[in-house]
């Protein structure tokens, strides 16, 4: 019981968060009000900044020093990449990768 | 004009669909395998409806993470659509009874077909609208259909999540065809991992954070573009 609580406040939080930055253009600058210079460059860099950020946030518990050293790892997003930049298609990408990567660490790296 | 609107936009929603069903179905596989049923992933996907948050959040629940850390995190993540609210800004005026709801369901692929605006012989407001809520339809149905068939799966599931590193992969890759996004890009990386190496996986998030805004903020007073003058 405490354990459901728990999780339904975690998800109210996320909830609440994510309509936070949703609307906070809209509720910063209603009408016509200028959109200062800074922030437009943040929200035009943060957004790459923070895709990369959240990989290595993926990748944070992989070892490279002990077995298998990431290798999974790397040749799944090897995969991912490759496929992309030939395709160009997301779903294509996303779902090999991820077909690869289930493949090796259940039957290859076990 | 109603059916015609309606029509364009569920054509136009079609890559969408394909794409949340298979990402949506990934997440409630995810969060099956956490041991939480399809009831949660319908709650998850009505409330919170925030595709790559929605993988953290199965970490967040499974991890015992704090209140704090979940906002932070939440903040984090999902810090880009500050973006896409800025640059919807103006196509969503007037928007009236419907705007809050085109708001809350403003996510990265929703984003993709409404900062197009709206095709030519349809109802602004409508079409706008028929897109979020069809989005969102298909990513509740996804996640669902992903939380019962894990029950039902008998494949063994173990690195299901890599779709989560592989869907921040291909945005990252779609962002640095920019050739203004790469010096971003590497910040973001070589931060994190400094971080990663000096506070530990469990703590590197937010000096993570902190570290990318602030060499960003020296980057763009250096290059000009964060000049609060205008020009």
């Amino acid at each position: 019981m405490n354990n459901i609580l728990n999780d339904v406040f975690v998800i109210a939080v996320v909830s609440v968060v994510t309509i936070f930055t949703r609307a906070i253009p809209f509720i910063l600058f209603p009408g016509d009000r200028k959109i200062p210079k800074p922030i437009i460059f943040l929200s035009k860099v943060l957004p790459c900044s923070v895709m990369g950020m959240l990989i290595i946030y993926c990748l944070k518990d992989v070892s490279v020093i002990s077995a298998p050293y990431g290798i999974p790892e790397f040749i799944s997003i090897a995969v991912v990449v490759g496929l992309y930049l030939w395709k160009k298609n997301t779903l294509l990408s996303i779902l090999t990768g991820t077909v690869c990567y289930m493949l090796l660490i259940q039957f290859v790296f076990i | 004009m109603n059916n015609n609107t309606f029509k364009t936009a569920f054509f136009d929603s079609l890559p969408v669909m394909a794409g949340y069903i298979v990402l949506g179905a990934a997440f409630g596989i995810l969060l099956y395998d956490k041991g939480y049923s399809f009831i949660w992933a319908f709650i998850m996907s009505l409330t919170i409806y925030a595709g790559s948050m929605q993988f953290v959040a199965v970490n967040l629940l499974a991890g015992g993470a704090s209140l704090i850390s979940c906002a932070v995190m939440t903040l984090l993540v999902n810090a880009r659509h500050i973006l896409y609210g800025l640059s919807m800004i103006e196509k969503y005026r007037g928007m009236g009874k419907v705007k809050p709801y085109l708001i809350f369901s403003l996510t990265d692929e929703t984003y993709a077909l409404v900062c197009r605006g709206n095709p030519q012989n349809t109802d602004k407001k409508k079409y706008y609208f028929y897109i979020s809520i069809l989005n969102q339809s298909y990513w509740i149905l996804g996640s669902v259909l992903g939380a019962l068939l894990g029950s039902a799966i008998s494949f063994n599931t173990a690195g299901i999540d890599f779709a989560m590193t592989a869907l921040f992969v291909v945005i990252f890759i779609e962002q640095l065809y920019s050739k203004s996004n790469i010096f971003p890009a590497i910040t973001g990386i070589a931060c994190s991992v400094i971080c990663l190496l000096i506070f530990k996986s469990q703590n590197f998030l937010i000096p993570s954070m902190l570290s990318i805004i602030a060499v960003l903020c020296i980057y763009g007073i250096i290059t000009g573009e964060a000049a609060s003058k205008n020009e």
